[in-house]
């Protein structure tokens, strides 16, 4: 396996890589397409659009999700749109502004040539939905309509109401079955992955468990595909979906595969604030709000008058303050940290004292409350639901909350990990975004990687392999030894019958985190958490109570595994937090500011990815560093005033 | 806030299930019913008991896998529009004694306690639920126009969840909301033209297949649905369906024979 980062980028102009990638790039001739197996992990957007398109193409893919259907993946809850540099609203777009947006979104910590491309294809995807039956929004004459995103003076963003997410998935999950019903994808639901099978170094199968009958077994192919998303539950609390985890790619990690930038995760200012200790998840209310809502808390500290009795001079618009170009607008993280200035500062609304609001009154008395309702109906739904209040009349009370990962497994141009055969899609990769994913390039990043980045890079690896002396069986040693391993991990977890609920664990290490971890770090802090995660992982393993038996459908036992690995990758993204001394997008170093507390980023000494390989648990992982060089862009301090 | 619970507990497909009682003390008014699930099940654990086994994953009323009946209503709706998960404690009384249920249908057999089996949605999709269009072969997304009152009441259709809340509302555990939405969506657009009828006689039959019943116009589907969508899809499938049957040279009662 190769320790040296390849980032294999292909040569020429960036305007022209991909081109030239693609006339360069091996091809498999149709009739040998078959007797590739491909196992895709993960069905959400990326997941599923890629498993779809490799089937179409002709290639025997297995297709393996923990949900009982592909359409419940986590990207079902996307809520705001998608970007494409349509240029349809005929406002400056392009794929060069979208790509410089995109890059410095992510505060100047991804890659110039994988951003570049993801902005060529961002208007393919569009078409393709479309084509699909995707009810995207439209305008009275017919055509597609837009709405403006956080970090962008254009209009691209795509949507439908407020469910775009859903639509999309519904869109790449059609695909899916269709070819489910073609017999070209064999579709495992209702099965996790466990562990990766690696045979001379590149990975040929998969461990899985049935998650009904309990049952543990083994899949072998020619490549892996893990789009099995992000890590933001390892904040227990988060917006974040029950069921997201870190399982699959951290255990691909443990089995070779470098983790990248694991400290850059995204908290999204908009969210519902946390009502008590009884709180299993946190609801997002979608960015898109902040095209007509205005944010602010109360000038004086402690102020706990109902809104409508401050009057507008004791009310500070402090994103209209601090940032009088992009205004409400602002990108996430920096419209994160403010909201958490104010709250620190005592100017907190609600209960808590931890959350601001975000006020309507204005675009209500402007466009009146039928627009509004068009535009945000659901949403305004929604917060009533949890909150019991109506923000047609009161401004909804938000904060940030964790919301989105950046990093994730190292992967190359052609997305494919260290580790030989090992493809990672989607969130679960790190490509893209940097340090900061900017709002609506989500969806984009997951679909482009599925629909029109993998299935002309696979062939790369495919081409490579030799079919007679590197296709394996699962009779191969290596997957009854990996089986082993997980029934003895599953057996240790059942046996212990401790005192504490996997639950109670997950929620001390998620607090630890957010904490420590979470929207502004220190090295006091960070080694704090270094010292207490270990202790905390000790008591798990010792302590822990999982019920029930492995034989049958277990959400214990599910669990427990998931917050086994939280409880190690924890403690990655803390040591990642430490060793990056600058602050760059989502990841805040209070060491590391301007004098107006804005991040401050060290282009000498950090423009690099960091990505960790992992030596065994309770040691120090060696940390790789893949540098950074832009040809196009100008490193800048970001600026949104 | 003090509950009594009446919970289904079944170890899986082929064992007898009953009803058991459980006691939810102290539950705070804003939990939602899956939070005061959870920390019952957090009691059960303790005592060394299995949890009680549920699903949801979003908990925001978007993936559909919370299916939960509750006092007899899937979803436990007291007003339309919502799933389990967003369902709070603060709308039940104090001291309630609370009937907790899988959603039932001969087509959605229990895997255990309160999941169900919901796959035969899944191969309903299969039978036409989709546009048949290869990646990388579509036109530019704005060279067909489509009326925003098309595109809207094609939304509509598209936001359902997959819940199969409609199925274990209706009398004849008929699947036809969750049918009709999704042909609904594609044959209000022009891009879902060119299969319309192929779609809806494939789709129709896989539904009789699975073990759906037939609509008989009560209207439960519509009323527990939590996207609210309007049984008026089910009148648009039964005029396609009419209408594909005649092209394919065939009566209706013929290809529905089997019931």
């Amino acid at each position: 396996m190769s320790t040296a980062l390849d980032s294999k980028i292909p040569p020429g102009p960036l305007e022209q890589k991909w081109d030239s990638f693609k006339i360069g790039a091996k091809l498999i001739a149709p009739n040998n397409k078959r007797k590739y197996t491909v196992l895709v992990v993960g069905t959400g957007l990326a997941g599923a659009s890629a498993a779809a398109t490799l089937a179409e193409q002709g290639y025997d893919v297995k297709a393996f999700c923990f949900h009982d259907s592909p359409r419940r993946a986590h990207s079902i809850a996307a809520q705001g749109g998608i970007n494409a540099a349509k240029n349809y609203q005929n406002d400056g777009d392009s794929v060069e502004r979208l790509f410089y947006d995109t890059i410095k979104g992510g505060d100047f910590r991804s890659r110039e040539a994988n951003v570049y491309r993801l902005a060529q294809v961002s208007a393919s995807i569009i078409d393709q939905c479309v084509a699909q039956g995707v009810p995207f929004a439209r305008e009275y004459g017919g055509l597609l309509a837009n709405r403006s995103f956080g970090g962008a003076q254009v209009s691209r963003t795509f949507y439908a109401r407020g469910q775009t997410g859903q639509q999309l998935l519904l869109g790449a999950y059609s695909a899916l079955e269709r070819q489910i019903a073609l017999g070209a994808i064999k579709m495992y639901p209702k099965t996790e992955m466990l562990d990766v099978v690696v045979i001379d170094d590149h990975a040929k199968g998969i461990v899985v468990r049935d998650l009904v009958t309990g049952k543990v077994s083994s899949h072998a192919g020619d490549t892996v595909v893990l789009a099995t998303g992000g890590y933001g539950n390892a904040y227990y609390l988060s917006t974040n979906a029950k069921g997201c985890n870190v399982t699959a790619t951290y255990r691909a990690h443990k089995r070779g595969a470098f983790f990248a930038n694991p400290c850059y995760t995204q908290i999204h200012p908009t969210c519902i604030p946390v009502e008590g200790d009884f709180q299993s998840k946190l609801t997002l209310m979608s960015e898109s709000l902040r095209n007509d809502g205005r944010v602010w808390a109360p000038k004086a500290k402690g102020d706990k008058r109902n809104p409508s009795e401050i009057p507008e001079s004791e009310r500070d618009y402090y994103l209209e303050r601090k940032y009088p170009a992009y205004g409400n607008l602002a990108p996430r993280d920096i419209s994160s940290r403010a909201a958490k200035e104010a709250c620190d500062e005592g100017r907190g609304v609600g209960e808590s004292g931890l959350g601001v609001y975000l006020d309507f009154a204005d675009s209500i008395k402007r466009f009146g409350v039928n627009v509004i309702r068009e535009k945000y109906g659901n949403l305004f739904d929604i917060y009533r639901t949890i909150t019991g209040e109506d923000a047609y009349t009161r401004p909804m009370r938000i904060f940030p909350a964790v919301h989105y990962t950046m990093g994730g497994l190292w992967v190359d141009y052609n997305l494919m990990s260290n580790l030989p055969g090992l493809h990672v899609l989607g969130e679960a990769n790190f490509s893209d975004h940097g340090a900061n994913r900017l709002g609506a390039s989500a969806l984009m990043q997951g679909l482009a990687d599925g629909y029109f980045v993998l299935p002309y890079t696979i062939p790369v690896y495919l081409a490579s392999i030799k079919k007679a002396t590197q296709t394996y069986t699962t009779d191969h040693p290596a997957f009854k030894e990996t089986e082993a391993a997980v029934n003895s991990q599953i057996q240790k977890l059942l046996s212990i019958k401790g005192k504490r609920t996997v639950t109670s664990f997950h929620r001390e290490l998620g607090l630890l985190m957010w904490d420590k971890c979470g929207m502004a770090r220190n090295d006091a802090g960070l080694k704090e958490a270094l010292q207490k995660i270990p202790a905390l992982r000790e008591e798990f393993w010792s302590n822990v109570n999982v019920p029930g038996s492995g034989d049958c459908l277990n959400q214990s036992l599910e669990l427990a595994g998931r917050v086994a690995d939280f409880l190690e990758f924890g403690e990655l993204m803390c040591r990642d937090a430490l060793q990056r001394t600058e602050s760059c997008g989502g990841h805040f170093r209070e060491e590391s500011q301007t004098e107006d507390g804005e991040a401050l980023r060290d282009d000498a000494n950090f423009a690099y990815v960091s990505a960790w390989e992992h030596k065994g648990v309770g040691t120090d992982p060696e940390l790789h560093k893949e540098p950074l060089t832009f040809e196009k862009v100008h490193l800048a301090q970001r600026s949104y005033k | 806030m003090n509950f009594h619970l009446k919970i289904w507990r079944q170890r899986d497909a082929n064992s007898p299930g009953q009803l058991e009682d459980h006691e939810a003390k102290d539950i705070p008014a804003s939990a939602s019913f899956l939070e005061m699930l959870d920390i019952v099940n957090e009691g059960v654990t303790m005592r060394g008991e299995e949890p009680i086994a549920h699903d949801s994953d979003c908990r925001e009323g978007i993936c559909g896998t919370c299916s939960l009946t509750i006092n007899g209503v899937p979803h436990g709706n007291n007003k339309a529009g919502i799933a389990t998960c967003q369902l709070h404690m603060r709308t039940f009384q104090d001291g309630e004694t609370i009937y907790v249920e899988p959603f039932r249908a001969k087509a959605f057999p229990i895997v255990r306690d309160l999941i169900v089996d919901r796959s035969a949605f899944d191969r309903i999709i299969q039978a036409g639920g989709y546009v048949s269009v290869r990646t990388g072969s579509a036109p530019d997304a704005n060279a067909l126009p489509i009326p925003k009152q098309s595109a809207d009441l094609a939304m509509d259709a598209a936001a359902c969840i997959g819940c199969g809340a409609c199925v274990a509302a209706c009398p004849n555990s008929s699947a036809m909301l969750f049918t009709s939405a999704k042909m609904g969506q594609l044959s209000l657009l022009p891009q879902g033209q060119a299969e319309r009828g192929r779609r809806t006689l494939a789709m129709v039959r896989q539904m009789d297949a699975e073990g759906f019943g037939n609509c008989s116009n009560v209207y439960n589907c519509s009323a527990v649905c939590p996207k609210e969508i309007s049984a008026s899809f089910i009148a648009r499938m039964n005029r396609d369906y009419m209408l594909a049957s005649v092209q394919d040279g065939l009566s209706a009662n013929e290809v529905r024979s089997g019931e």
